[in-house]
């Protein structure tokens, strides 16, 4: 059956948590010969240094990731990094799925061999799941600016963004310059977010710029809400999700999504990018939102999960976000230490200097008007 | 999924106890039932023995893969995440989006199915003035049985590539007639737009439930009809019609549970909601909405409740409709 039936598809997956939940699975060995438990160490240094780490997670030999599109913020090159520095294979589940599809594996699968060892998670979900998490500091803890971490290291802050507009400018004579010139009649049916806003965390992000620049604020996004509004009855707005291929294709010509996004599946693609895709960090305010590492409390690899989170934080793979255009966490000590790689920084527009950042309580808040107003606003 | 192929062991144990109990056969071995074949063991009895003996597997399967997971899915609804009883999630029935996501799939699958129902209704009129063993009806059946299944990301691709905003006819329409399909935004990419490629799986779906109703229509009746003086008119509206209308009505009818629960063509077509199924897939992968997933299970179990009633209407008209195909 090639169109799936609804209920047939739940019913398939909860059959999988069912009959899954019901084998027990062998998990991979938690300890290692060294007799340290690194299902439980919190740091590198505390449990019998960086090489015992290399050599535990080696032994294992595998780590799950999920939900790490190659195309977005360069984990297609991270990932095949790993396993060329390490010679661990990663399984990477369900590239495209949600930070709730992140939970919901750790969830389902607790126990098994295939349970995700690392999460990448949006904020929103991040607080409401702590308990799933294990803490752990990296080596470099102290490069991580305090506001960027949970102090015991449950999570870490690993990169941001800034909503942009991409455009093709093939199709787009005079570059936006901010979301006010997308209402224009150069862009009918022209200008798409990245899915709906009252699931994703990045299309909402895209109302909550332009609530931002439109006289809202990060505490009341429903003029936000209104703008997308206008930009429909406009007819400018393209219900359609983008994706690096409908953008190489000329389908989606405007897209409101992250920077490292736009930039990625610009000229930096090469073949499979959009040569004529340009990004736009609009005039006026602009707004980020960090994504946060964290391990599975249950990981079936727990030296992997961990030696992944020195990974990540190393200058070499803070630097590969940057070259996506991602904003790494230890950017400040990168620049300051000169590890910085000073070209990829340039061409993402330097470090971003003055934007917000929603909290916890204006996200939860906001979320309330995304379910109260959007397909309202929008359904058609 | 490898416990897919754990669960298959069961049934084949179940089996020789069913028989057992049922006292037909002797314990298990296919040849000791050949020779109760052989034997004097009343014919219809051992029949049913050995039905059931077929149908365990399915059953077993039916039972694992749909029954089970979807009263677990859809009880899920009537819990909270502690596992406390509740039917406040109900309450989501009265949320304008809810209803709105509701009134999008009737809309989307009445239409939808009213275009397709009327389409393969005169296809199969229009085959069934061909030879049944000819060349053209068997390649129309077959295609008919392919592309029925024909759907999701493909059959969504398929009409991107065609009337997409980019799409081959959409930019040859424009080049030669200046006509712009998606002058008002891409139309494909709305739930009114969606009808498109449904009624693209809709209609053989229909050539294929409705052919055998027609087949049904006897040309003697036309004769005799014609012998006691009717017009042709008078026998389409007098006989042939109401002959046909319980199956037209009751495949009708499937077109409309088909549509309504299809979920991967849309997914792939649009992006904010409109459907029911796309709100289910909100609510359970939400990054922004947090703690919706056990009101998906209400949602699901409201779809329920509409593919009951529909499908329990079907199989009476189809009852109806079968007097006839014998």
């Amino acid at each position: 059956m090639q169109h799936k039936r609804t209920i047939a598809g739940i019913a398939l997956a909860a059959a999988a948590i069912v009959t899954l939940a019901g084998c027990s699975a062998t998990s991979s060995a938690s300890t290692t010969k060294d007799d340290t438990n690194w299902k439980t160490a919190t740091s590198a240094e505390a449990s019998g240094g960086m090489d015992a780490l290399v050599k535990a997670a080696k032994a294992e030999g595998q780590l799950n990731v999920i939900a790490l599109p190659p195309s977005w913020a360069n984990y297609g090159k991270i990932i095949d990094g790993f396993t060329k520095k390490y010679g661990i294979k990663i399984n990477s589940a369900n590239p495209n799925g949600s930070s709730a599809d992140e939970v919901a594996a750790v969830k389902s699968q607790k126990g098994q061999s295939t349970a995700p060892d690392v999460l990448d998670l949006g904020n929103a979900v991040l607080q409401e799941n702590l308990d799933l998490l294990t803490d752990y500091k990296v080596a470099n803890w102290d490069d991580i600016p305090t506001d960027l971490k949970d102090e015991d290291g449950a999570w870490t802050r690993d990169y941001t963004g800034l909503m942009s507009i991409g455009y093709d400018s093939s199709k787009i004579s005079d570059a936006p310059k901010d979301l006010q010139d997308l209402l224009g009649s150069e862009y009918k049916g022209k200008v798409s977010i990245a899915g709906d806003p009252t699931q994703a965390n990045q299309a909402a992000s895209a109302v909550y710029l332009a609530a931002l620049e439109n006289g809202g604020s990060a505490d009341d996004i429903t003029k936000g809400v209104d703008y997308f509004g206008d930009l429909k009855k406009a007819g400018n707005f393209q219900n359609v999700l983008p994706t690096q291929a409908t953008v190489a294709s000329g389908e989606t010509p405007v897209v409101i999504q992250w920077s490292y996004n736009n930039l990625a599946w610009g000229p930096a693609a090469g073949a499979s990018g959009n040569k004529n895709w340009k990004t736009v960090v609009p005039e006026g305010q602009a707004l980020g939102s960090y994504y946060s590492q964290a391990i599975n409390k249950d990981a079936p690899h727990p030296a992997a999960a961990r030696l992944w989170q020195e990974y990540i934080a190393s200058p070499d793979v803070q630097n590969l976000y940057l070259q996506a255009g991602a904003f790494p966490s230890t950017l400040a000590a990168l620049e300051k230490s000169g590890k910085v790689d000073q070209d990829a920084l340039d061409a993402a527009g330097g470090a971003p200097k003055d934007y917000v950042e929603l909290t916890d309580a204006q996200v939860a808040d906001a979320a309330k008007v995304l379910s109260a107003k959007w397909s309202a606003t929008m359904g058609s | 999924m490898t416990t897919a192929s754990a669960g298959a062991p069961a049934p084949a144990a179940s089996a020789p106890a069913t028989s057992a109990t049922s006292g037909v056969l002797p314990t298990s071995a296919r040849a000791s039932a050949d020779a109760v074949r052989r034997g004097a063991a009343p014919r219809v009895r051992r029949r049913v023995g050995l039905a059931w003996l077929g149908l365990t597997p399915f059953a077993a399967y039916v039972l694992l893969f749909l029954a089970v997971p979807a009263v677990i899915a859809v009880g899920s609804g009537f819990f909270t995440d502690d596992g406390a009883f509740t039917l406040s999630n109900l309450a989501a029935f009265a949320e304008p989006s809810v209803l709105r996501a509701f009134g999008g799939s009737f809309g989307l699958s009445a239409v939808s199915a009213v275009i397709g129902a009327v389409i393969g209704a005169l296809v199969c009129w229009a085959l069934s003035a061909l030879r049944p063993d000819g060349l053209v009806r068997s390649m129309i059946d077959s295609a008919a049985s392919v592309l029925a299944q024909f759907g999701g990301v493909m059959l969504a691709f398929a009409f991107i590539a065609t009337i997409g905003a980019q799409g081959l006819v959409t930019t040859w329409l424009v080049s030669v007639f200046h006509v712009d399909l998606n002058a008002n935004g891409a139309f494909l990419y709305t739930v009114p737009g969606l009808v498109i490629p449904y009624v693209y799986f809709q209609v053989p779906l229909m050539v294929l439930t409705f052919m055998p109703a027609l087949e049904g229509v006897k040309t003697q009746w036309g004769e005799a009809a014609a012998t006691l003086g009717a017009s042709r008119a008078t026998y389409w509206r007098r006989i042939a019609l109401p002959v046909l209308a319980p199956a037209f009505w009751g495949s009708l009818l499937l077109l409309f549970a088909n549509g309504f629960s299809s979920f991967a063509t849309a997914a792939a077509l649009i992006s904010q909601g409109g459907i029911v199924p796309l709100t289910i897939r909100t609510q359970l992968t939400s990054e922004t909405l947090i703690g919706l997933q056990n009101v998906a299970g209400v949602l699901a179990f409201g779809m329920v409740v509409v593919m009951a009633v529909v499908m329990g209407a079907y199989s009476l008209l189809q009852r109806r409709a079968a007097r006839w195909q014998r």
